[in-house]
């Protein structure tokens, strides 16, 4: 499934980088604390959180990952934009809680690593 | 904006004396038209600059050849059908001066002088074209060595032991810059040909060192990166405030960060961790609780970093 299919399903608005939306996804990971993220999720998921400051372009450029959904309204400050045109890492948001979407996206088939070691 | 192709650059970057034809077939004013069409024929040219004495007199064409065919006048010399006082361009002037005097003027061909007006080479838009695509193949040739030799550079330069360094300096609480680092670590490597699985650790590992400077420190730090054929060795160093149980600091989940870092998502106690965990090796002292260092190990060569490792690691 690509971010743009996702994107349709779940009516996200593109905040940056729509070129790259043709990602494949390839799973999904949720959480606000940086390092969870850099520890758990994979090259090519989804990242869902609250957090909108530039720094989470880093984290998903880093760790390769497919874009970032940020949830509840959270809007994305002028430079974390400008830092994910640069990085080609897509940022969707919606109103929508971080649960709501996580849950969408399991019913669209995305999942995620259950992966319980440190 | 239309977008500038290197082709339009190195219209304005080549000059024409690197793409003109150097060996000029020249005629003489007496030449005659029947002697001109041979020339033409043998050399499969279709004009050529008029020469007396040494000095450009005019340009005559195979259209003047069709000319004086049509009109049963292949007798006639060269000196009567010829374009007089031709316009020529300079051999040091760009080609974007040959490329608008060749839709300004429509003529075939451009004499070619140097600043003596002497006639150096002559210009055809055959010339042009394949000038400006030698040029780009040229580039394209070197842009792939120059790829190659990244990716070889550990083949190439032999010594007993090659280590590539890069060294950054992190300063403590610069959110904005936060990542800068490790950015360019992952650019580094994969310029390297370092496998993306290796790459994504040690930018994972160095990310999270880089972090750990920002947040914790007063004075920040350095990272040094030393890449080897065999194995990567990151190394982040700080002047303080240490780590005074290390053991404490390695628990999932026990941070000392505060919270308005917390908020942003940063200092979750899983830094650490995370270093080790994508990492092969990894050492932290903080010697008296004052200075942090870091060395932190991952093998590219699994096999061959194991055998030479010194042994005492932190795994």
């Amino acid at each position: 499934m690509t971010l743009e299919e996702i994107c349709r399903q779940l009516q996200l608005d593109v905040q940056a980088a729509p070129a790259k939306l043709g990602t494949q996804v390839t799973g999904g990971y949720a959480s606000d604390l940086l390092s969870c993220v850099m520890a758990k999720a994979q090259a090519g998921y989804v990242w869902v959180t609250l957090q909108a400051h530039p720094n989470i372009v880093a984290v998903a450029s880093l760790a390769n990952l497919a874009g970032i959904i940020i949830t509840e309204g959270m809007k994305p400050d002028p430079a974390t934009i400008e830092k994910a045109e640069e990085q080609g890492i897509p940022i969707l948001t919606t109103l929508l809680t971080t649960f709501t979407v996580v849950g969408r996206l399991f019913e669209l088939g995305v999942s995620g690593v259950d992966d319980v070691g440190t | 904006m239309p977008q500038i192709t290197r082709l339009h650059e190195l219209v304005y970057e080549l000059k024409i004396a690197e793409v003109m034809t150097q060996e000029v077939v020249t005629v003489t004013p007496q030449t005659s038209m029947s002697e001109l069409r041979k020339i033409l024929q043998e050399h499969r040219i279709s004009g050529t600059p008029v020469v007396e004495n040494g000095e450009l007199v005019g340009v005559i064409s195979i259209e003047d050849l069709i000319k004086a065919l049509a009109a049963g006048e292949m007798g006639v010399t060269v000196d009567e059908r010829m374009t007089r006082e031709p316009v020529v361009l300079c051999a040091d002037d760009r080609v974007v001066l040959a490329v608008d005097h060749f839709t300004r003027y429509g003529f075939g061909r451009f004499p070619i002088v140097d600043e003596d007006a002497k006639l150096v080479g002559i210009l055809t838009q055959g010339d042009v074209t394949r000038g400006l695509l030698k040029k780009l193949e040229f580039e394209y040739h070197e842009d792939e060595v120059r790829r190659y030799r990244a990716s070889h550079i550990f083949e190439d330069v032999v010594s007993d032991r090659t280590s590539i360094f890069l060294h950054y300096d992190v300063v403590a609480h610069d959110f904005d810059y936060a990542g800068e680092a490790s950015s360019k670590v992952k650019r580094a490597l994969n310029h390297l040909g370092v496998s993306s699985q290796i790459v994504r650790r040690a930018a994972i590992a160095t990310y999270e060192a880089e972090m750990n400077i920002i947040i914790h420190t007063d004075e920040g730090g350095e990272i040094t990166v030393e890449i080897q054929p065999e194995r990567i060795i990151m190394r982040a160093t700080d002047t303080g405030p240490g780590i005074p149980d290390i053991e404490q600091a390695m628990q999932p989940g026990f941070s000392t960060a505060p919270e308005w870092i917390r908020e942003m998502g940063f200092g979750a106690g899983m830094g650490l961790l995370n270093i080790r965990r994508c990492t092969d090796e990894m050492r932290l002292e903080s010697p008296l609780g004052t200075r942090t260092s870091l060395e932190a190990v991952i093998y590219v060569d699994r096999r061959r970093a194991r055998a030479e490792s010194q042994g005492a690691c932190g795994k």
